[in-house]
């Protein structure tokens, strides 16, 4: 009965079931409020203070439990007044390696003379961070939820809530941001790199590299996106992307058929252990997954990209109006 | 749990016991005290609490001892004593946040308690300063981290939004007379006269500063020696104890004739527990539905339990019952028969010397008068034949003393004689304009039947310290030592300060602690409600609660809405732009505020110097991280200056 009303009352609050956009303000049609356990237990305790005030004609008695009722009504005022008018925005959020905590970050602002106290963001499977804010101040809060598989996570709906100041009242809100952590599969503990260092041959060659500018070409999708020229773009001169140069050393081709181990998740795990030996090593490395080559080439972007390929490897696309 | 939380706990719970020391038995109170006491040693030292095995012994132990203290665990006295009990051991357990919110849930719960004890002025400023204490701790447990004053400041707010609501509702709600059940035989303490008289019991009233009623006069106000408020009136001698005996009136009701001198007053009479009511002799009207008996008492069918208001009219002047019945002519004479021969003897004397019972009645005061007898509040112990030892012996007593001695020498003498109970005279309070009587003004006096004439009153202790029926007990004490401060004429200032207080106590009685049904429709009706039903004033309530909430609401959702001050530097800084760009220095959309400052100083070295100096300040303010109010304001001013 309890659960079914439940139910029923979030298919009333998320009948908007849009994405948050960018920023978030917590208005009065985004805050609901309800009395919680000790609430009601007060409500209990008033009950059996008036049944003794109008049986024993305690007439401070009636002034006490009067008294009472209305703090607790206005701490109702108070709960809802501790949210309003806070400002959210989801941050960036860090890639992880699967089996870690996604650090999901929200940026609180608070345009307001008035002190917040105690506000409990927790998403729907109950992990939960506390956080206190100042006036006129802001702070960035984490949310911690530990992820199991690689590709994308997202944290879905998060919601927002509050006790204080007297725990008589829950007010709470609902927050929808699209904001998703990119999972990279668990490194294997331990994977010798392939053996197959592959030679060039043709000597000194110039290959695209990381030390040196060498120009700008055209954005190609999938190029990682440090690289993009963003003063370029800024200057409305299109999508260009930044070439460095460096002399053609030996290439480590990490191949996912050279891979082994039974399972899909384990050939990738395997990777990603290759992916960070040999930036480790400091040896140039390329990719060669079964839908495609990454070109060998060196550095945390490069890295940083490799993962993110094994990490998204087969997986259905992300549909971002979900 | 912090230590401070729970430092606030044991503070809230050591103010809600506190005022209950003074009737709580001495062990139950040390034992909680030291409960406390080493409650506070284990937080600050920062030792574990003890375990559950020591707790539970010593809850049996402390329940145990209040079942054989006081011979049961019912009843309203034992409740409270367990609730104090109970709360401070549950202080010895606290594990978990619902563990302290159960606490301050028993603390509010034993607030409610002491107001069986005092609903006094001071016991409310009291509950005003406990529920501060608590709810500051309360709100600690929902916000730990919040500090001290911003703790106490939201406590305040809470308080004080919530007394203007409170007023709201104490006048609106309707009221509902109690009881709703029955109550048990301790609800209510008692102090004052009661049905028996022995030696030493008045003189132990006599004691009591506390008030026993209120009267205000309507017009004419009677000399103080006519202030004879009637209460319990004796009729049975066991040879050392008068009982008032067969109290119901199966004698039917009073004869009063030839009655003069009306005064018409109103009584204010504290709870005292029993039945009867105070009345000036003799009553002639009463505004409450009472019975008057054959001895001139009046009497509820309830105890008082509460305190009431009546107004009434009593004859000063009066004849009462000169035909009286046989039956009362004989309880009027009866004596045990042994004891006290030589007062027998002595009444015989008089028997044979006077020619009527007025005579007797003469012969027996003069003998008060010139035998040496003292009036004093601390008479020697009498024994076996006390109306003997103090007549022919000791001669030092309080109105008890007389008034028994006077009826059983009157009883011997054949002369129906009883000992009335009561109280006389007062104090006159001239800022409230009324008469403020003490349990410290109970007196016995006597009444005779003469033929013809009905019941005299007569006052043996006039005839001994006048003094006391004209100006009161202390007049008539030599030795004032043992009466109550009040009673022993203290300093002017003194006296007008307490009667000052007496007087808002009074008003306070009168308006809050009265406030019952009545006293709400008559208040209704004076405010303009025409007709008034608990129907109407509950709509007026919520009316009223709604719209105090609104505002309240309004008041405190407008700390929400600050004017965006950042929008204040950006909207400046912009039309400086604009300005610049009438001037042929147009800002490139992609510049930022450096970059332009840096192009303008290059193409105009005249406004190098102030303009990067905005624009430092302006990206600081805009982009920094630190939202200063002072570099806000500097920013502004300077950027006004350069315009001009």
């Amino acid at each position: 009965m309890l659960s079914n009303l439940k139910n029923r009352f979030r298919a009333w609050a998320l009948r908007r079931q849009l994405h948050d956009g960018s920023t978030v303000t917590l208005t009065q049609r985004r805050i609901y409020i309800i009395p919680t356990r000790q609430g009601f237990a007060l409500a209990f305790v008033l009950l059996l203070m008036l049944l003794g005030d109008i049986n024993y004609n305690l007439s401070l008695g009636y002034v006490l439990t009067f008294l009472l009722a209305m703090m607790a009504v206005m701490s109702m005022l108070h709960a809802f007044r501790n949210m309003a008018r806070l400002q959210v925005r989801a941050g960036h959020v860090e890639p992880v390696f699967a089996t870690e905590s996604a650090r999901f970050v929200f940026h609180f602002h608070n345009n307001s003379r008035l002190d917040r106290y105690r506000i409990n963001l927790h998403d729907m499977q109950g992990h939960s961070t506390v956080f206190d804010m100042a006036a006129l101040g802001h702070s960035e809060v984490i949310l911690n939820i530990p992820t199991t598989r690689r590709g994308w996570f997202r944290a879905g709906r998060v919601a927002l809530y509050t006790h204080f100041p007297l725990g008589l009242f829950h007010a709470w809100s609902y927050l929808h941001f699209d904001t998703r952590c990119l999972v990279y599969p668990k490194p294997l503990g331990n994977a010798p790199l392939p053996p197959g260092n592959i030679p060039d041959g043709t000597g000194k060659r110039s290959m695209a590299g990381d030390e040196d500018f060498s120009g700008l070409r055209k954005y190609v999708a999938g190029d990682a996106l440090p690289r993009i020229a963003w003063k370029v773009l800024a200057r409305e001169q299109g999508l260009q992307v930044k070439q460095f140069s460096t002399p053609l050393g030996e290439e480590l081709w990490l191949d996912y058929s050279a891979a082994t181990g039974g399972s899909e998740e384990e050939k990738l795990a395997r990777m990603a252990r290759w992916v960070l030996d040999a930036e480790a090593r400091e040896l140039r490395y390329g990719l060669r997954l079964p839908d495609g080559d990454m070109p060998a080439n060196l550095g945390a972007a490069h890295r940083d990209e490799c993962l993110r390929r094994i990490a998204l490897f087969n997986l259905p696309l992300p549909d971002s109006t979900r | 749990m912090s230590k401070s939380l729970i430092d606030g706990l044991l503070l809230s719970i050591l103010m809600v016991i506190a005022p209950h020391a003074e009737h709580l038995a001495l062990w139950v109170s040390s034992l909680c005290g030291l409960l406390l006491l080493w409650r506070v040693y284990l937080n600050h030292s920062g030792k574990p609490q003890p375990n559950k095995w020591l707790l539970m012994l010593v809850t049996l132990a402390g329940t145990g001892g209040i079942a054989i203290s006081f011979h049961t665990l019912f009843g309203r006295e034992v409740g409270v004593t367990l609730l104090m009990l109970l709360a401070t051991l549950k202080l010895m357990e606290l594990r978990t946040p619902r563990d302290a919110m159960a606490i301050i849930y028993l603390a509010l719960f034993i607030i409610i308690t002491n107001f069986f004890y005092s609903q006094t002025i001071p016991a409310a400023l009291y509950m005003l300063a406990t529920l501060f204490v608590i709810t500051a701790t309360w709100i600690q447990l929902h916000g730990q981290n919040i500090r001290l004053k911003p703790r106490l400041r939201v406590a305040a707010t809470l308080l004080v939004q919530a007394i203007p609501l409170t007023l709201i509702l104490f006048i609106l709600f309707p009221r509902v007379q109690g009881p709703l059940w029955g109550l048990p035989q301790d609800a209510y303490s008692s102090s004052g006269l009661d049905d028996k008289m022995s030696p030493g019991s008045l003189s132990r009233l006599i004691l009591s500063e506390s008030v026993a009623f209120r009267v205000s006069y309507k017009d004419k106000v009677p000399l103080p020696e006519q202030m004879y408020w009637r209460g319990p009136v004796m009729w049975n001698f066991d040879g050392r104890s008068w009982t008032t005996g067969n109290t119901t009136g199966q004698f039917g009701p009073p004869h009063f004739t030839e009655l003069d001198q009306t005064i018409d007053y109103t009584v204010t009479l504290e709870p005292h527990n029993k039945t009867w009511l105070f009345a000036l002799d003799v009553p002639d009207k009463i505004s409450l539905p009472v019975t008057l008996s054959y001895d001139f008492r009046l009497y509820s069918k309830k105890p008082v339990n509460a305190r009431i208001r009546y107004e009434a009219r009593s004859s000063l002047g009066y004849r009462a019952n000169p035909q009286e019945s046989e039956g009362q002519i004989r309880r009027a004479l009866q004596l045990p028969k042994q004891f006290n021969p030589r007062s027998r003897q002595l009444a015989d004397e008089w028997v044979a010397s006077s020619s009527d019972s007025a005579g007797i009645v003469q012969a027996a005061l003069s003998y008060f008068n010139r035998q040496g007898f003292q009036y004093t509040l601390e008479p020697p112990p009498l024994g076996i034949n006390g109306i003997d030892d103090f007549l022919f012996g000791t001669k030092q007593g309080f109105c008890e003393h007389y008034a028994s001695a006077f009826v059983f020498l009157m009883r011997a003498a054949n002369v129906p004689a009883r000992v009335v109970t009561g109280y006389l005279g007062g104090e006159f309070n001239d800022i409230g304009n009324y008469y403020i009587v003490r349990q410290s003004d109970a007196h016995a006096w006597a009444e005779v039947w003469l033929k013809d004439r009905g019941w005299v009153r007569v006052d043996p202790t006039g005839a001994i310290a006048p003094a006391r029926i004209q100006r009161g007990l202390s007049a008539a004490v030599t030795n004032n030592a043992a009466l109550p401060f009040m009673a022993r004429n203290p300093p002017q200032w003194l006296r007008s300060l307490n009667l000052n207080w007496d007087a808002l106590a009074n008003q306070w009685n009168q308006w809050v602690l009265g406030y019952d049904t009545e006293r709400q429709f008559a208040f209704m009706t004076r405010l303009g409600m025409e007709s008034v039903t608990w129907q109407k004033m509950a709509m007026n309530m919520a009316a009223g609660l709604g719209l105090s909430v609104t505002l309240f609401a309004l008041l405190m959702l407008r700390h929400l809405y600050v004017r965006n001050r950042t929008d204040k530097v950006q909207m400046a800084w912009l039309r400086f732009c604009k300005k610049l760009a009438k001037a042929g220095l147009p800002r490139a959309a992609h510049e930022g505020a450096l970059d332009y400052a840096t192009r303008i100083a290059a193409a105009r070295p005249v406004l190098a110097g102030p303009i990067q100096d905005l624009a430092e300040r302006y990206s600081s303010l805009r982009y920094g991280r630190i939202q200063d109010e002072q570099a806000r304001r500097e920013f502004l001013q300077r950027i006004s200056a350069l315009k001009t």
